[in-house]
C-alpha cells in the first residue's frame, strides 16, 4: 500500500518498480556470492580446526611422560665388585652388576620379597628396558656416587605410560591389554606411594631413535632438519637469487630464455620424488656421497626449493616499478648499479618471504629424503651434515608405522613439533616483509 | 622495409635569429619488433633552450626523447636508426659510452620517481656513482646547489635526510629536476614532466624549466599545449612516427603551416 | 574538421554571428545617415543616432563572449586568431557606426542652410563607395573569403582620391563665399567620416586575412588621400 502511495502516476510506479527490480536482483546476486565466500572459508577453517583438534587432542598427552622414582643404593659391592670406581671400570665390564643393582632397587622399593622372582619379574616389566644402562651412564659420569643412595627417576615403559595416561583402560579383558592385573596392583601400589608421577617429557625433544617410545625423541630428526635447511638456505638463496637476477633484469628476452623460463615452472611442479631419484642417482651413486647424510637431504631439497625461489625472487623483481630502473638509468648509473642500488632493495622483503615460504616447504618434504636413506634408525646425534640424520617429518613417518599406543600420542606430538617449526618460520617471512617493505 | 612510402617532407621554420645546434637527428628511425614507431626524424635543437614535442599519444614524440639519452637500448626488441649527434659527436657510436651520455644527457619522467632514500640521498646518489664529489663537503655543496637550482631548497632544507618520497607530487618532481641536475648534465630530457602534479606544481615546475634554460638545453614533451606554448622557444609537432612541423613556438601556436598541426593544437583531433 | 567539444563550435559560431548582426545593423546606420544627409530627413538621422546604442551594446555582447571563450577554451591558431579577429572586427564596427551617427547628428545642424546640391551628390557618391566597400569587406568575413577581402583593400585609394577631390571642391566653395562655410565644414566632416568608414572597411579586410592566412600585410596600404597635400599645394 505505501509503494503506491509513494508514486503519483502510474508511469512513474513503473519506472520506479523497474529499477528496483534490477537493483535487488543485483544485490541478490552480491549477497550470495557473499554467502558463497563466506561458506567456503568456514570449511576450510573447520577443516583446519579438525585437523589441528585431532593432532592436539591426540598428541598433548606424549608432552607428558610417566615417571617412577626410587631410593638408588649404590652398592659398591654390586657395581663395583674389584674396587675399581673410576669411570672406566664402570663403562666396562659386565653389563649385567647393572640389572642386578636395578633388581635390587626395584625389590627394595617394592617391598618384594627375595624369594618370589615372578613378582620381581612383573615388577621390572613396569620399568623401561633403558633403566640400567642409566643406571650406569650415571654413575660413569658420577663415580662419587658408588656407596651412596639417591633418589632417581626412572621411566616407565610405554605400556605403563598409556595405561597410566588412560589409554590403555583396565576394563577390557585381560587378555586384550598388555598391561595385567598384576602390573595394575603395583601401579597403584607405586601410585599410591607417591613414586609413580607424571612429568614434562624433554625426552621427546632431545633422544633419537629408539623402539622404545619411552626413550624415542625427534632430537636427532631435528638437527637433521635443521642442518638441511642450513644447506638449503645456503645453496637456494643465492643461487635462486642470482639467477632470478640474471633472468629478470639482463638476459635478452629471446627463446632461450623463454625455454629457461618455461622449464624452472614445470620444475616447480615436478613431484618432489622425481628429486629424490635423481639425489640417489647422482649425489650417492655417481658423486658417492654418504647416504642419510643431511648433507644430501639438503641437496635434494635445494632441487626442490630453487624453482620456488626463482620464480618468488623474480615476482618480487617485476613487482618494483619500472620507473624506479628508468630513475637509476636516467642518471647514468649503470645496469648492475641500478638493479643493486635499486632495484634488489625494493624486492628484498618479497624475496625474503619467497624464500622463508620455500624453506617451509623443504622442511616438511618427505618423499625424496626417504629416497636418499633419510629413514635410518639413528641414536646418536649427528656432528656434521655428512653423518647419518633424520629429518623431522621422516621421524613422523617412521612412528606412524609404529604399532604400540604410546608411538601414536608421540607421532601426533612431532607433528607439532613439526608444525611449530613452520609457524616460526612463516611468522619470521612476515616479520622480515614488515621490517624491509618500504614504500615508493 | 626498403619500399619504404612517399618521402615525408618536414615543414620546418627556422627561428629569426637560429641557436647553435646542440642536438643534430638525422632520419631517426625507430623500430619495436615488427612495429616501426618513428618514420625518420630529423631536426636541430638549439642549445640552452626549451623545445617541446607535442602530439598525440602514440605519436612517437616520447620514443624520440628517449632516443636522445638511449633510454631506447633498455627497451627489448628496439632498434634505432638514422643518426643523433650530441654536440657533433654521434650518441650511437660505439666509442661513446651510454653511462657517460646519460650523465651528460639527464632525464626526468613522467611521474615523478624519486628513490625510496632520504632527500639528500636521492641527490647525491648520480654525485657519487659518477665520483663527482672529492670531500663529503663538496657532496653536500653539490646537493644543496642543486636542490636550490631546483627551487626545492628552501622547502626542504631542514629535513633533508626524511624520505623523499614523502614530498608532494610536486617536490618529488623538482626533486627529481635536482637529482638530474646534480650530475651537471648538458641537456636535460623531460617526459611530460607535469601530468602528474597539480596546476600549482605544475606552474612551479614551468617556473623551473625557463629558469634552467639560462644553462641547459631541455627538451620537453608535453600533451599540455598551452604548457609547451608557455615554457618553450620552439616546439615540433609529431604525428604517427613523423614530424610534422618544427618552428618557433609563437609561429606554431598562432599560425601553423601544416593542416594537422592546426587541427591538432585547435582541438580538432588527437 | 570539427571541434572534438562540440560546445566550443557552437561559440565560435555564435561570435560570428553576432559579428555579422553588428556588421549588418552599422551597414544601415550608414546609409540611413547618408540617406538623412541627402534628404535632410531629420527624423531618420534621430533614428540613426538612437540606433547606435544597440550597435554599441553587442559589441559588448560580443566582446564579453569572446573574452570568455578565450578563458574557457584557450584556443589556439586559427581559433584564436577567429576570437581576436571577431573582437577587433566588432570593434571596427563599432566606430563605424559611431561614425554614422556623427554624419547624422550633423543633419540637424545643416538642415537650415542651403543645401548644394552638386556637393551632397558628390559626398552621396562617396557613401556609395564606402558602403559598397563595407558590404563586400562583411561577405568577405561571413565567408573568410581572403581574396574578396584583399580586393578592398586595394579598392581603398578609390575612395581616398574621391574625398581628396571633395575636399578640394568644398575648399573652393568655402573661398568663393564665406557664408559656405558652416555648411560646407559640416559637409566635409561628413566627408571624413565617410573616408573613415571606409578606413574602417580596409582594417576588416586586414583582420579577414590575419584571420584566414595568419599573416598581416607587411607592405603599407596604398594611400590615395591627398588632401594634405592638397592645402599644402595650394596657391594662395
Amino acid at each position: 500500500m505505501t509503494a503506491t502511495l509513494s508514486h503519483n502516476t502510474p508511469e512513474q510506479a513503473l519506472i520506479v518498480s523497474h529499477i528496483d527490480l534490477g537493483l535487488q536482483r543485483r544485490y541478490r546476486s552480491e549477497r550470495r556470492f557473499r554467502a558463497y565466500g563466506i561458506a567456503a572459508l568456514t570449511f576450510g577453517i573447520l577443516c583446519l580446526v579438525l585437523l589441528f583438534s585431532s593432532i592436539i587432542s591426540r598428541g598433548y598427552t606424549a608432552f607428558e611422560q610417566t615417571r617412577i622414582t626410587l631410593k638408588v643404593d649404590f652398592d659398591p659391592a654390586i657395581v663395583a665388585p674389584d674396587g675399581n670406581r673410576s669411570a672406566e671400570a664402570i663403562m666396562g665390564g659386565d653389563a649385567f652388576r647393572f640389572d642386578d643393582l636395578f633388581s635390587a632397587t626395584v625389590q627394595k622399593s617394592l617391598e618384594i620379597s627375595p624369594d618370589d622372582e615372578d613378582g620381581l619379574y612383573d615388577a621390572l616389566d613396569l620399568f623401561s628396558k633403558g633403566s640400567s644402562p642409566m643406571l650406569r651412564q650415571m654413575l660413569a659420569q658420577d663415580p662419587a656416587l658408588i656407596g651412596t643412595t639417591k633418589d632417581v627417576e626412572f621411566y616407565a615403559t610405554g605400556d605403563v605410560d598409556s595405561f597410566v595416561k588412560g589409554s590403555i583402560r583396565a576394563d577390557i579383558p585381560e587378555s586384550q591389554r598388555n598391561i595385567k592385573d598384576k602390573h595394575i596392583v603395583l601401579i597403584t601400589k607405586l601410585k599410591d606411594s607417591g613414586a609413580l608421577h607424571l612429568a614434562f617429557n624433554t625426552g621427546l625433544f632431545t633422544f633419537g631413535a629408539s623402539t622404545r617410545p619411552e626413550v624415542a625423541g625427534v632430537g636427532v630428526a631435528a638437527i637433521g632438519s635443521l642442518y638441511m635447511m642450513l644447506v638449503v638456505l645456503s645453496l637456494s638463496l643465492p643461487l635462486g637469487v642470482a639467477g632470478s637476477i640474471y633472468l629478470e633484469e639482463f638476459a635478452p628476452k629471446n627463446r632461450w630464455t623463454d625455454l629457461i623460463e618455461v622449464n624452472i615452472n614445470n620444475l616447480a611442479a615436478v613431484p618432489s620424488i622425481v628429486y629424490g631419484m635423481l639425489g640417489l642417482a647422482v649425489f650417492i651413486n655417481f658423486a658417492h656421497l654418504p647416504r642419510s647424510a643431511s648433507l644430501v637431504g639438503g641437496l635434494v631439497l635445494t632441487l626442490t626449493t630453487l624453482p620456488t625461489v626463482i620464480i618468488s625472487t623474480r615476482a618480487a623483481l617485476k613487482a618494483v616499478p619500472p620507473s624506479i630502473r628508468d630513475a637509476g638509468l636516467g642518471i647514468g648509473a649503470s645496469k648492475m648499479q641500478t638493479v643493486f642500488h635499486h632495484v634488489l632493495p625494493l624486492a628484498v622483503p618479497g624475496i625474503l618471504t619467497g624464500t622463508i615460504i620455500g624453506l617451509a616447504h623443504a622442511l616438511g618434504e618427505t618423499a625424496p629424503l626417504l629416497m636418499i636413506g633419510m629413514k635410518a634408525f639413528v641414536v646418536d646425534y649427528p656432528a656434521t651434515p655428512l653423518d647419518p640424520a633424520t629429518s623431522l617429518p621422516t621421524q613422523i613417518y617412521m612412528w606412524a608405522t609404529e604399532p604400540e599406543r604410546a608411538f601414536i600420542e608421540r607421532t601426533s606430538a612431532a607433528i607439532m613439533v613439526l608444525l611449530a617449526f613452520l609457524l616460526a618460520m612463516n611468522s619470521c617471512a612476515v616479520l622480515l616483509r614488515r621490517m624491509f617493505e618500504r614504500r615508493w | 622495409m626498403s619500399s619504404s612510402p612517399a618521402p615525408f617532407q618536414t615543414i620546418r621554420t627556422p627561428d629569426a635569429s637560429p641557436r647553435p645546434t646542440k642536438i643534430h637527428a638525422d632520419g631517426v628511425k625507430v623500430i619495436y619488433g615488427t612495429k616501426q614507431a618513428l618514420h625518420g626524424v630529423s631536426i636541430d635543437i638549439g642549445e640552452k633552450s626549451v623545445t617541446a614535442f607535442i602530439g598525440p599519444s602514440g605519436c612517437g614524440k616520447s620514443t624520440f626523447l628517449r632516443c636522445i639519452n638511449r633510454m631506447n637500448d633498455t627497451i627489448v626488441g628496439a632498434r634505432v636508426e638514422g643518426k643523433i649527434t650530441l654536440d657533433g659527436e654521434d650518441i650511437y657510436n660505439t666509442d661513446l659510452d651510454v653511462v657517460e651520455l646519460r650523465a651528460r644527457v639527464g632525464m626526468v619522467f613522467q611521474k615523478p620517481n624519486p628513490f625510496p632514500k632520504s632527500i639528500f640521498d636521492n641527490v647525491a646518489y648520480g654525485p657519487r656513482i659518477h665520483g663527482l664529489a672529492k670531500s663529503k663537503a663538496d657532496l653536500e655543496e653539490i646537493v644543496v646547489t642543486s636542490l636550490q637550482k631546483a627551487s626545492l631548497y628552501n622547502e626542504v632544507k631542514d629535513r633533508l635526510q626524511e624520505p623523499g618520497t614523502g614530498l608532494s607530487g610536486g617536490q618529488q618532481q623538482r626533486l627529481c629536476i635536482a637529482r638530474a641536475i646534480a650530475v651537471s648534465p648538458e641537456v636535460i630530457l623531460m617526459d611530460e614532466p607535469c601530468s602528474a602534479l597539480d596546476p600549482i606544481a605544475t606552474a612551479k615546475v614551468e617556473e623551473l624549466i625557463d629558469e634552467l634554460r639560462t644553462n641547459y638545453t631541455i627538451v620537453i614533451v608535453t600533451h599540455s599545449m598551452q604548457q609547451a606554448a608557455r615554457v618553450s622557444q620552439r616546439t615540433a609537432f609529431f604525428h604517427l612516427g613523423h614530424l610534422v612541423e618544427e618552428g618557433p613556438t609563437d609561429h606554431i601556436f598562432t599560425n601553423p603551416l601544416e593542416q594537422r598541426t592546426q587541427d591538432y593544437i585547435t582541438g580538432r583531433f588527437g | 574538421m570539427e571541434h572534438t567539444v562540440s560546445a566550443y563550435e557552437d561559440e565560435l559560431k555564435q561570435l560570428a554571428r553576432r559579428v555579422t548582426e553588428i556588421g549588418g545593423l552599422a551597414e544601415r546606420a550608414v546609409a540611413d545617415s547618408v540617406q538623412a544627409l541627402t534628404r535632410i530627413d531629420v527624423e531618420l538621422a534621430r533614428k540613426v543616432v538612437a540606433g547606435d546604442a544597440q550597435i554599441d551594446a553587442l559589441q559588448h555582447i560580443t566582446e564579453d563572449l569572446a573574452i570568455l571563450t578565450i578563458a574557457k577554451r584557450q584556443p589556439m591558431a586559427v581559433d584564436l586568431r577567429e576570437i581576436v579577429g571577431a573582437m577587433r572586427i566588432a570593434g571596427d564596427l563599432e566606430r563605424v557606426g559611431d561614425l554614422a551617427k556623427n554624419i547624422a547628428k550633423r543633419v540637424a545642424a545643416i538642415s537650415g542652410s542651403f543645401p548644394n546640391k552638386q556637393l551632397v551628390t558628390g559626398v552621396e557618391h562617396l557613401a556609395e563607395i564606402a558602403l559598397l566597400q563595407l558590404k563586400t569587406v562583411l561577405d568577405a568575413y561571413g565567408s573568410r573569403d581572403d581574396k574578396a577581402a584583399h580586393l578592398v583593400r586595394q579598392r581603398d585609394d578609390e575612395i581616398d582620391a574621391l574625398y581628396t577631390s571633395l575636399f578640394r571642391e568644398l575648399l573652393t566653395y568655402m573661398m568663393e563665399d564665406p557664408r559656405n562655410i558652416s555648411f560646407c565644414i559640416h559637409l566635409l566632416f561628413c566627408a571624413k567620416n565617410i573616408e573613415r568608414i571606409g578606413d574602417h572597411a580596409t582594417n576588416i579586410a586586414e583582420t579577414v586575412h590575419y584571420m584566414v592566412t595568419g599573416n598581416v600585410y607587411a607592405d603599407e596600404r596604398p594611400k590615395a588621400d591627398q588632401s594634405i597635400a592638397a592645402t599644402q599645394t595650394q596657391p594662395n
